[in-house]
Protein backbone atom coordinates (compact mmCIF):
# COMPACT_ATOMS: atom_id res chain seq x y z
CA UNK A 1 0.00 0.00 0.00
CA UNK A 2 2.85 2.26 0.68
CA UNK A 3 3.98 1.95 -2.37
CA UNK A 4 0.79 2.48 -4.53
CA UNK A 5 0.52 5.49 -2.27
CA UNK A 6 4.04 7.23 -2.87
CA UNK A 7 2.92 6.92 -7.17
CA UNK A 8 0.43 9.82 -5.93
CA UNK A 9 0.63 13.45 -4.78
CA UNK A 10 -2.36 15.50 -4.33
CA UNK A 11 -2.29 19.17 -4.00
CA UNK A 12 -5.15 21.68 -3.58
CA UNK A 13 -5.95 24.12 -5.80
CA UNK A 14 -8.34 27.16 -6.11
CA UNK A 15 -11.34 25.50 -7.34
CA UNK A 16 -9.90 21.66 -7.80
CA UNK A 17 -7.15 19.14 -6.72
CA UNK A 18 -4.52 18.59 -8.40
CA UNK A 19 -3.28 15.03 -8.88
CA UNK A 20 0.73 14.22 -9.77
CA UNK A 21 1.28 10.60 -10.81
CA UNK A 22 4.35 9.10 -10.62
CA UNK A 23 5.54 7.22 -14.09
CA UNK A 24 4.38 4.13 -13.88
CA UNK A 25 2.53 1.53 -16.37
CA UNK A 26 -0.81 2.75 -16.79
CA UNK A 27 -2.40 0.02 -14.64
CA UNK A 28 -1.03 0.77 -11.47
CA UNK A 29 -1.29 4.04 -12.06
CA UNK A 30 -5.27 3.72 -12.43
CA UNK A 31 -5.19 1.81 -9.58
CA UNK A 32 -3.20 3.67 -7.17
CA UNK A 33 -5.46 6.49 -7.87
CA UNK A 34 -9.17 4.97 -7.44
CA UNK A 35 -7.58 2.84 -4.24
CA UNK A 36 -7.01 6.51 -2.54
CA UNK A 37 -9.99 7.83 -3.90
CA UNK A 38 -11.92 4.80 -2.43
CA UNK A 39 -10.27 5.28 0.76
CA UNK A 40 -10.36 8.31 1.02
CA UNK A 41 -14.44 9.49 0.19
CA UNK A 42 -15.03 12.30 1.92
CA UNK A 43 -12.13 14.32 1.05
CA UNK A 44 -12.69 13.44 -2.50
CA UNK A 45 -16.36 13.65 -2.79
CA UNK A 46 -17.30 15.77 -5.79
CA UNK A 47 -14.18 17.00 -5.77
CA UNK A 48 -12.81 18.32 -9.47
CA UNK A 49 -9.57 16.40 -10.42
CA UNK A 50 -6.74 17.70 -12.73
CA UNK A 51 -4.21 15.30 -13.31
CA UNK A 52 -0.80 15.52 -14.22
CA UNK A 53 0.95 12.44 -15.86
CA UNK A 54 4.17 14.13 -16.40
CA UNK A 55 5.66 12.72 -20.09
CA UNK A 56 3.45 9.16 -20.28
CA UNK A 57 1.70 8.78 -23.18
CA UNK A 58 -2.17 7.97 -22.01
CA UNK A 59 -4.87 6.34 -24.73
CA UNK A 60 -8.47 7.92 -25.64
CA UNK A 61 -10.05 4.74 -24.26
CA UNK A 62 -7.85 4.75 -20.71
CA UNK A 63 -8.65 8.52 -20.44
CA UNK A 64 -12.09 7.45 -20.89
CA UNK A 65 -12.50 4.86 -18.56
CA UNK A 66 -10.85 6.35 -15.86
CA UNK A 67 -13.40 9.41 -16.44
CA UNK A 68 -15.87 6.75 -15.80
CA UNK A 69 -14.56 5.46 -13.17
CA UNK A 70 -14.15 8.37 -11.38
CA UNK A 71 -17.68 9.99 -11.86
CA UNK A 72 -18.96 6.34 -10.59
CA UNK A 73 -17.26 7.74 -7.34
CA UNK A 74 -19.08 11.53 -7.86
CA UNK A 75 -15.62 12.62 -8.86
CA UNK A 76 -15.12 14.93 -12.28
CA UNK A 77 -12.15 14.91 -13.82
CA UNK A 78 -11.97 17.99 -15.58
CA UNK A 79 -7.80 18.48 -16.95
CA UNK A 80 -5.51 16.48 -18.02
CA UNK A 81 -2.03 17.63 -17.80
CA UNK A 82 1.11 16.32 -19.52
CA UNK A 83 4.71 17.28 -21.65
CA UNK A 84 3.44 14.93 -24.51
CA UNK A 85 1.51 16.56 -26.99
CA UNK A 86 0.00 13.18 -27.73
CA UNK A 87 -1.66 12.81 -24.58
CA UNK A 88 -2.59 16.29 -25.06
CA UNK A 89 -4.60 15.97 -28.24
CA UNK A 90 -5.88 12.90 -26.72
CA UNK A 91 -7.21 14.64 -23.53
CA UNK A 92 -8.70 17.88 -26.16
CA UNK A 93 -10.70 15.23 -27.97
CA UNK A 94 -12.03 14.16 -24.93
CA UNK A 95 -13.32 17.76 -24.36
CA UNK A 96 -10.34 18.01 -21.51
CA UNK A 97 -8.57 21.23 -20.24
CA UNK A 98 -5.10 20.51 -20.50
CA UNK A 99 -3.50 23.83 -18.67
CA UNK A 100 -4.00 24.90 -15.31
CA UNK A 101 -4.27 28.96 -14.97
CA UNK A 102 -2.16 30.45 -12.05
CA UNK A 103 -4.70 32.11 -10.00
CA UNK A 104 -5.26 35.73 -11.39
CA UNK A 105 -4.53 38.97 -9.53
CA UNK A 106 -7.95 39.96 -11.20
CA UNK A 107 -9.73 37.38 -9.30
CA UNK A 108 -12.06 39.03 -6.78
CA UNK A 109 -11.31 37.39 -3.93
CA UNK A 110 -7.72 37.97 -3.72
CA UNK A 111 -8.65 41.25 -3.27
CA UNK A 112 -8.26 42.70 0.23
CA UNK A 113 -11.89 43.28 2.07
CA UNK A 114 -11.36 45.78 4.67
CA UNK A 115 -13.72 46.07 7.28
CA UNK A 116 -14.92 49.38 8.06
CA UNK A 117 -16.56 48.87 11.36
CA UNK A 118 -20.45 48.88 10.18
CA UNK A 119 -20.00 48.25 6.55
CA UNK A 120 -17.59 47.16 4.16
CA UNK A 121 -15.83 48.08 0.90
CA UNK A 122 -13.86 46.56 -1.50
CA UNK A 123 -10.86 48.23 -2.48
CA UNK A 124 -9.20 47.71 -5.80
CA UNK A 125 -5.49 49.10 -6.20
CA UNK A 126 -5.45 49.18 -10.24
CA UNK A 127 -6.86 49.70 -13.35
CA UNK A 128 -9.62 47.68 -14.68
CA UNK A 129 -9.35 46.83 -18.18
CA UNK A 130 -11.77 45.91 -20.91
CA UNK A 131 -13.59 42.89 -19.95
CA UNK A 132 -13.39 42.73 -16.17
CA UNK A 133 -16.48 42.96 -14.43
CA UNK A 134 -16.69 43.30 -10.63
CA UNK A 135 -19.31 42.63 -8.71
CA UNK A 136 -19.60 43.36 -5.15
CA UNK A 137 -22.15 43.90 -2.19
CA UNK A 138 -21.33 46.60 -0.60
CA UNK A 139 -19.01 49.95 -1.54
CA UNK A 140 -16.44 49.62 -3.95
CA UNK A 141 -13.38 51.78 -4.03
CA UNK A 142 -11.17 51.73 -7.21
CA UNK A 143 -7.86 53.24 -7.25
CA UNK A 144 -6.69 53.74 -10.62
CA UNK A 145 -8.99 53.86 -13.76
CA UNK A 146 -11.88 52.25 -14.99
CA UNK A 147 -11.82 51.73 -18.80
CA UNK A 148 -14.16 51.70 -21.78
CA UNK A 149 -15.32 47.48 -21.79
CA UNK A 150 -15.25 46.96 -17.51
CA UNK A 151 -18.14 47.08 -15.26
CA UNK A 152 -19.02 47.70 -11.65
CA UNK A 153 -21.95 46.59 -10.22
CA UNK A 154 -22.26 47.45 -6.37
CA UNK A 155 -24.97 47.21 -3.98
CA UNK A 156 -23.32 50.67 -2.64
CA UNK A 157 -21.39 53.15 -3.33
CA UNK A 158 -18.85 53.10 -6.37
CA UNK A 159 -15.95 55.96 -5.90
CA UNK A 160 -13.44 55.39 -8.92
CA UNK A 161 -10.07 57.50 -7.87
CA UNK A 162 -9.28 58.06 -11.45
CA UNK A 163 -11.09 58.05 -14.81
CA UNK A 164 -14.35 56.11 -15.04
CA UNK A 165 -15.02 55.43 -18.85
CA UNK A 166 -16.76 52.03 -18.08
CA UNK A 167 -20.35 50.59 -17.24
CA UNK A 168 -20.88 51.21 -13.57
CA UNK A 169 -24.05 50.54 -11.34
CA UNK A 170 -24.85 51.52 -7.68
CA UNK A 171 -27.69 50.37 -5.25
CA UNK A 172 -27.81 47.02 -7.57
CA UNK A 173 -30.41 46.12 -5.72
CA UNK A 174 -31.84 48.92 -5.51
CA UNK A 175 -30.41 51.46 -2.81
CA UNK A 176 -31.27 54.68 -4.39
CA UNK A 177 -29.29 56.57 -1.81
CA UNK A 178 -26.00 55.37 -3.42
CA UNK A 179 -23.65 57.24 -5.10
CA UNK A 180 -20.87 57.67 -7.55
CA UNK A 181 -17.89 59.79 -7.62
CA UNK A 182 -14.81 60.15 -9.59
CA UNK A 183 -12.18 62.69 -10.71
CA UNK A 184 -13.45 62.23 -14.27
CA UNK A 185 -16.75 60.82 -14.37
CA UNK A 186 -17.36 60.43 -18.38
CA UNK A 187 -18.76 56.25 -17.96
CA UNK A 188 -20.47 54.35 -20.82
CA UNK A 189 -23.17 53.53 -18.86
CA UNK A 190 -24.45 55.49 -15.42
CA UNK A 191 -27.05 53.69 -13.42
CA UNK A 192 -27.89 54.25 -9.69
CA UNK A 193 -30.75 51.89 -8.43
CA UNK A 194 -33.27 51.97 -11.06
CA UNK A 195 -32.72 54.79 -13.16
CA UNK A 196 -29.87 54.53 -15.46
CA UNK A 197 -28.35 57.91 -16.99
CA UNK A 198 -28.26 58.92 -20.39
CA UNK A 199 -24.65 59.87 -20.48
CA UNK A 200 -24.37 60.20 -24.02
CA UNK A 201 -22.24 63.33 -25.29
CA UNK A 202 -21.16 64.12 -22.03
CA UNK A 203 -18.02 65.97 -22.26
CA UNK A 204 -15.03 66.33 -19.73
CA UNK A 205 -15.30 68.56 -17.16
CA UNK A 206 -12.14 68.59 -15.53
CA UNK A 207 -13.15 68.35 -12.09
CA UNK A 208 -13.83 65.50 -9.83
CA UNK A 209 -17.81 64.73 -9.84
CA UNK A 210 -21.10 62.47 -8.56
CA UNK A 211 -23.55 61.24 -9.46
CA UNK A 212 -26.54 60.87 -6.98
CA UNK A 213 -30.38 60.28 -7.32
CA UNK A 214 -32.64 63.42 -6.82
CA UNK A 215 -36.36 63.40 -7.39
CA UNK A 216 -36.07 59.76 -9.05
CA UNK A 217 -33.58 60.88 -11.08
CA UNK A 218 -29.54 60.20 -11.37
CA UNK A 219 -27.83 63.83 -11.94
CA UNK A 220 -24.59 64.90 -11.70
CA UNK A 221 -22.88 67.76 -9.80
CA UNK A 222 -19.45 68.90 -8.98
CA UNK A 223 -18.48 67.42 -6.13
CA UNK A 224 -17.81 69.29 -3.24
CA UNK A 225 -16.43 68.72 0.37
CA UNK A 226 -19.44 68.24 2.95
CA UNK A 227 -21.69 66.76 0.37
CA UNK A 228 -22.39 62.97 1.21
CA UNK A 229 -25.36 62.78 -1.09
CA UNK B 1 23.94 33.74 -26.06
CA UNK B 2 20.48 33.79 -24.18
CA UNK B 3 17.50 35.44 -26.87
CA UNK B 4 14.97 37.73 -25.58
CA UNK B 5 11.47 36.10 -26.35
CA UNK B 6 9.35 38.84 -27.62
CA UNK B 7 5.83 38.23 -28.87
CA UNK B 8 3.49 40.49 -31.04
CA UNK B 9 0.32 40.70 -30.28
CA UNK B 10 -3.08 42.75 -30.68
CA UNK B 11 -6.14 41.13 -30.11
CA UNK B 12 -8.33 42.77 -33.45
CA UNK B 13 -7.31 41.68 -36.41
CA UNK B 14 -5.14 43.49 -39.17
CA UNK B 15 -3.76 46.27 -37.28
CA UNK B 16 -0.19 45.18 -38.08
CA UNK B 17 1.14 42.27 -35.92
CA UNK B 18 2.47 40.36 -38.94
CA UNK B 19 3.96 43.48 -40.64
CA UNK B 20 5.35 44.48 -37.53
CA UNK B 21 7.38 41.16 -36.87
CA UNK B 22 8.80 40.87 -40.42
CA UNK B 23 9.57 44.74 -40.52
CA UNK B 24 11.43 44.45 -36.51
CA UNK B 25 13.16 40.96 -37.47
CA UNK B 26 14.42 42.53 -40.64
CA UNK B 27 15.66 45.94 -39.15
CA UNK B 28 16.96 43.71 -36.04
CA UNK B 29 18.93 41.20 -38.34
CA UNK B 30 20.13 44.49 -40.25
CA UNK B 31 21.82 45.61 -37.36
CA UNK B 32 23.97 42.43 -36.69
CA UNK B 33 21.25 40.45 -34.26
CA UNK B 34 20.71 36.82 -35.10
CA UNK B 35 16.69 36.46 -35.16
CA UNK B 36 14.25 33.83 -35.72
CA UNK B 37 10.30 34.87 -36.03
CA UNK B 38 7.73 32.09 -35.26
CA UNK B 39 4.59 32.61 -37.05
CA UNK B 40 1.98 31.37 -33.86
CA UNK B 41 -1.15 32.34 -36.52
CA UNK B 42 -1.54 28.11 -37.40
CA UNK B 43 -4.33 27.11 -39.40
CA UNK B 44 -4.16 31.34 -40.94
CA UNK B 45 -0.32 31.50 -42.22
CA UNK B 46 1.37 34.71 -43.56
CA UNK B 47 4.44 35.69 -42.34
CA UNK B 48 6.07 33.68 -44.42
CA UNK B 49 4.29 35.43 -47.32
CA UNK B 50 5.24 39.27 -45.84
CA UNK B 51 8.92 37.78 -45.65
CA UNK B 52 8.96 36.85 -49.13
CA UNK B 53 10.01 33.11 -47.88
CA UNK B 54 6.29 31.27 -49.05
CA UNK B 55 7.91 29.38 -51.89
CA UNK B 56 10.96 27.92 -49.19
CA UNK B 57 8.31 26.13 -46.35
CA UNK B 58 9.00 22.29 -46.34
CA UNK B 59 8.48 21.87 -42.08
CA UNK B 60 6.87 24.10 -40.13
CA UNK B 61 6.03 24.18 -36.72
CA UNK B 62 3.92 21.52 -35.85
CA UNK B 63 6.56 19.16 -37.52
CA UNK B 64 9.34 20.24 -34.78
CA UNK B 65 6.33 19.64 -32.30
CA UNK B 66 5.06 16.31 -33.44
CA UNK B 67 8.88 15.12 -33.96
CA UNK B 68 8.90 14.94 -37.68
CA UNK B 69 11.78 17.01 -38.52
CA UNK B 70 14.13 18.51 -36.44
CA UNK B 71 14.09 22.20 -35.54
CA UNK B 72 16.71 23.13 -37.69
CA UNK B 73 15.17 21.80 -40.87
CA UNK B 74 12.18 23.98 -40.11
CA UNK B 75 14.16 27.12 -40.15
CA UNK B 76 14.31 29.06 -42.99
CA UNK B 77 16.97 31.51 -43.81
CA UNK B 78 16.17 34.85 -45.03
CA UNK B 79 16.74 35.70 -48.96
CA UNK B 80 19.24 38.59 -48.11
CA UNK B 81 20.22 38.32 -44.17
CA UNK B 82 21.93 35.43 -43.17
CA UNK B 83 20.54 35.89 -39.66
CA UNK B 84 17.63 35.88 -39.79
CA UNK B 85 15.24 33.05 -40.03
CA UNK B 86 11.51 32.17 -39.71
CA UNK B 87 9.43 29.12 -38.28
CA UNK B 88 6.63 29.22 -40.25
CA UNK B 89 2.82 28.01 -39.07
CA UNK B 90 1.60 24.53 -40.19
CA UNK B 91 -1.33 25.73 -42.84
CA UNK B 92 -3.33 22.89 -42.60
CA UNK B 93 -3.73 21.98 -38.55
CA UNK B 94 -5.16 24.37 -36.03
CA UNK B 95 -4.51 25.84 -32.73
CA UNK B 96 -5.29 23.07 -30.95
CA UNK B 97 -2.22 21.21 -32.68
CA UNK B 98 0.55 23.04 -30.31
CA UNK B 99 -0.21 23.76 -26.31
CA UNK B 100 1.77 26.68 -24.43
CA UNK B 101 4.39 24.43 -22.83
CA UNK B 102 5.23 23.12 -26.64
CA UNK B 103 6.03 26.56 -27.51
CA UNK B 104 8.06 27.57 -24.29
CA UNK B 105 10.25 24.30 -25.06
CA UNK B 106 10.54 25.15 -28.42
CA UNK B 107 11.81 28.93 -27.34
CA UNK B 108 14.02 27.49 -24.67
CA UNK B 109 16.10 25.39 -27.34
CA UNK B 110 16.05 28.03 -29.49
CA UNK B 111 17.63 30.71 -26.95
CA UNK B 112 20.76 29.73 -26.47
CA UNK B 113 21.36 30.44 -30.01
CA UNK B 114 19.76 33.75 -30.89
CA UNK B 115 19.88 37.73 -30.17
CA UNK B 116 15.94 37.63 -30.43
CA UNK B 117 12.99 35.20 -31.06
CA UNK B 118 9.60 37.36 -32.19
CA UNK B 119 6.36 35.89 -31.99
CA UNK B 120 3.81 36.53 -34.63
CA UNK B 121 0.31 36.33 -32.33
CA UNK B 122 -2.71 35.67 -33.76
CA UNK B 123 -5.97 37.62 -33.02
CA UNK B 124 -8.26 36.86 -30.35
CA UNK B 125 -7.46 35.97 -26.73
CA UNK B 126 -7.98 32.16 -26.93
CA UNK B 127 -5.90 28.88 -27.62
CA UNK B 128 -3.50 30.63 -30.08
CA UNK B 129 -2.80 33.91 -28.27
CA UNK B 130 -1.85 31.98 -25.01
CA UNK B 131 0.41 29.76 -27.49
CA UNK B 132 1.75 33.17 -28.69
CA UNK B 133 2.37 34.81 -25.00
CA UNK B 134 3.57 31.71 -23.12
CA UNK B 135 7.26 32.06 -23.93
CA UNK B 136 7.58 35.67 -23.71
CA UNK B 137 9.63 37.48 -22.22
CA UNK B 138 7.85 40.50 -23.07
CA UNK B 139 4.66 41.57 -25.56
CA UNK B 140 4.46 44.17 -27.43
CA UNK B 141 1.24 45.17 -28.03
CA UNK B 142 0.19 46.90 -31.70
CA UNK B 143 -2.77 49.16 -32.31
CA UNK B 144 -4.47 51.78 -34.48
CA UNK B 145 -5.99 54.86 -33.68
CA UNK B 146 -9.47 53.55 -33.28
CA UNK B 147 -11.31 52.90 -30.82
CA UNK B 148 -12.15 49.05 -31.51
CA UNK B 149 -8.19 48.08 -32.01
CA UNK B 150 -8.00 50.08 -28.63
CA UNK B 151 -10.45 48.93 -26.89
CA UNK B 152 -8.63 44.96 -28.25
CA UNK B 153 -5.51 46.03 -26.86
CA UNK B 154 -6.89 47.24 -23.42
CA UNK B 155 -8.27 43.96 -23.09
CA UNK B 156 -5.37 42.24 -23.92
CA UNK B 157 -2.98 44.51 -21.63
CA UNK B 158 -5.55 43.11 -18.67
CA UNK B 159 -4.76 39.80 -19.68
CA UNK B 160 -1.26 39.97 -19.79
CA UNK B 161 -1.32 41.48 -16.36
CA UNK B 162 -3.54 39.05 -14.72
CA UNK B 163 -0.57 36.56 -16.51
CA UNK B 164 2.17 38.54 -14.65
CA UNK B 165 3.91 39.57 -17.65
CA UNK B 166 5.00 42.96 -16.33
CA UNK B 167 6.95 43.84 -19.82
CA UNK B 168 4.74 45.15 -22.19
CA UNK B 169 5.04 47.95 -24.52
CA UNK B 170 3.12 49.45 -26.80
CA UNK B 171 3.54 50.13 -30.84
CA UNK B 172 0.45 52.75 -32.44
CA UNK B 173 0.67 51.71 -35.82
CA UNK B 174 -1.12 53.11 -38.78
CA UNK B 175 -1.18 56.97 -37.12
CA UNK B 176 -2.30 59.46 -39.42
CA UNK B 177 -1.38 62.78 -38.73
CA UNK B 178 -3.56 64.79 -41.12
CA UNK B 179 -6.41 62.81 -39.56
CA UNK B 180 -5.35 63.27 -36.01
CA UNK B 181 -5.08 67.17 -37.05
CA UNK B 182 -9.00 67.04 -38.24
CA UNK B 183 -9.45 65.27 -34.96
CA UNK B 184 -10.82 62.18 -37.16
CA UNK B 185 -8.34 59.90 -35.88
CA UNK B 186 -7.89 59.29 -32.00
CA UNK B 187 -4.27 60.67 -31.56
CA UNK B 188 -1.52 58.89 -29.83
CA UNK B 189 -1.76 60.60 -26.91
CA UNK B 190 -5.33 59.16 -26.48
CA UNK B 191 -4.38 55.97 -27.30
CA UNK B 192 -1.49 56.07 -24.24
CA UNK B 193 -4.01 58.04 -21.98
CA UNK B 194 -6.37 54.90 -22.11
CA UNK B 195 -3.89 52.07 -22.11
CA UNK B 196 -1.17 53.51 -19.73
CA UNK B 197 1.60 51.25 -20.69
CA UNK B 198 4.85 51.73 -21.83
CA UNK B 199 5.21 53.87 -25.57
CA UNK B 200 7.60 51.80 -27.80
CA UNK B 201 6.73 53.39 -31.13
CA UNK B 202 4.83 55.17 -33.60
CA UNK B 203 4.54 54.21 -37.01
CA UNK B 204 2.72 56.40 -39.86
CA UNK B 205 0.22 55.46 -42.57
CA UNK B 206 1.93 54.52 -45.19
CA UNK B 207 0.75 53.13 -48.68
CA UNK B 208 4.42 51.63 -48.86
CA UNK B 209 3.83 49.05 -46.38
CA UNK B 210 0.81 47.11 -48.47
CA UNK B 211 3.07 46.82 -51.62
CA UNK B 212 6.30 45.84 -49.67
CA UNK B 213 3.95 43.35 -47.66
CA UNK B 214 2.85 41.85 -50.76
CA UNK B 215 6.05 41.78 -53.14
CA UNK B 216 8.00 40.18 -49.57
CA UNK B 217 9.87 42.98 -48.65
CA UNK B 218 9.29 44.72 -46.04
CA UNK B 219 9.86 48.40 -45.51
CA UNK B 220 12.04 48.32 -43.07
CA UNK B 221 14.85 47.44 -45.82
CA UNK B 222 14.00 50.57 -47.68
CA UNK B 223 16.05 53.66 -46.17
CA UNK B 224 13.19 56.22 -47.72
CA UNK B 225 10.42 54.67 -45.94
CA UNK B 226 8.75 56.87 -43.29
CA UNK B 227 7.21 53.25 -42.01
CA UNK B 228 10.42 51.89 -42.52
CA UNK B 229 12.46 54.40 -40.36
CA UNK B 230 9.68 53.81 -37.63
CA UNK B 231 10.30 50.23 -37.34
CA UNK B 232 14.17 50.65 -36.71
CA UNK B 233 13.66 52.82 -34.72
CA UNK B 234 11.20 50.75 -32.58
CA UNK B 235 14.37 47.73 -33.06
CA UNK B 236 16.46 50.46 -31.55
CA UNK B 237 14.33 51.22 -28.34
CA UNK B 238 14.27 47.23 -28.29
CA UNK B 239 18.25 46.51 -28.32
CA UNK B 240 18.00 49.45 -25.65
CA UNK B 241 19.26 52.64 -27.49
CA UNK B 242 17.68 55.45 -26.18
CA UNK B 243 16.08 56.80 -29.96
CA UNK B 244 13.31 60.22 -29.76
CA UNK B 245 10.12 59.42 -31.34
CA UNK B 246 9.94 60.59 -35.04
CA UNK B 247 8.03 63.77 -35.75
CA UNK B 248 4.90 63.25 -38.00
CA UNK B 249 4.67 66.13 -40.30
CA UNK B 250 4.48 69.90 -38.36
CA UNK B 251 1.37 70.03 -36.52
CA UNK B 252 2.22 71.72 -32.72
CA UNK B 253 -0.40 69.45 -31.27
CA UNK B 254 1.12 66.05 -32.11
CA UNK B 255 4.61 67.12 -31.29
CA UNK B 256 3.89 68.89 -28.23
CA UNK B 257 1.91 66.11 -26.84
CA UNK B 258 4.42 63.00 -27.91
CA UNK B 259 7.01 65.32 -25.77
CA UNK B 260 4.49 65.17 -23.32
CA UNK B 261 4.10 61.42 -23.63
CA UNK B 262 7.66 60.84 -23.58
CA UNK B 263 8.32 62.40 -19.82
CA UNK B 264 8.83 65.57 -21.19
CA UNK B 265 7.67 68.89 -20.35
CA UNK B 266 5.21 70.88 -22.59
CA UNK B 267 6.90 73.80 -23.91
Amino acid sequence: MDEIDTLIQIKGLRDSLLVSIAEAPWEEQRAALLSQIDARQAFFQGARLALDVGTQIVKVNELVELRDRLSERNVSLWAVISESPTTENTAQLLGLATRISKPRPEDTRQFAVQDLGEETALFVNRTLRSGTRIEFESHVVVLGDVNPGAEIVAEGNIIVWGRLRGAVHAGSKGNERAVVCALDLLPMRLQIAGDAMNVAGRKETGTPEMAFIQDQRVIIEPWQPGNTG
Amino acid sequence: MTAHVITISSGKGGVGKTTTVANLAVALAADGAKVVCIDGDIGLRNLDVVMGLENRIVYDIVDVIEGRCKLRQAMIRDKHLTELYLIPAAQTRDKNAVSPSDMTRLCNELRPEVDFILIDSPAGIERGFRNAIAPADRVLVVTNPEVSAVRDADRVVGILEAEEKRQTGLIINRLNPVLVKQHDMLSANDVLDLLGIQLVGIVPEDEGVIVSSNRGAPVAQDPKSRAGQAFRNIAKRIRGEDIPLMEFGRQDGLWDRIQKMAGGRKA
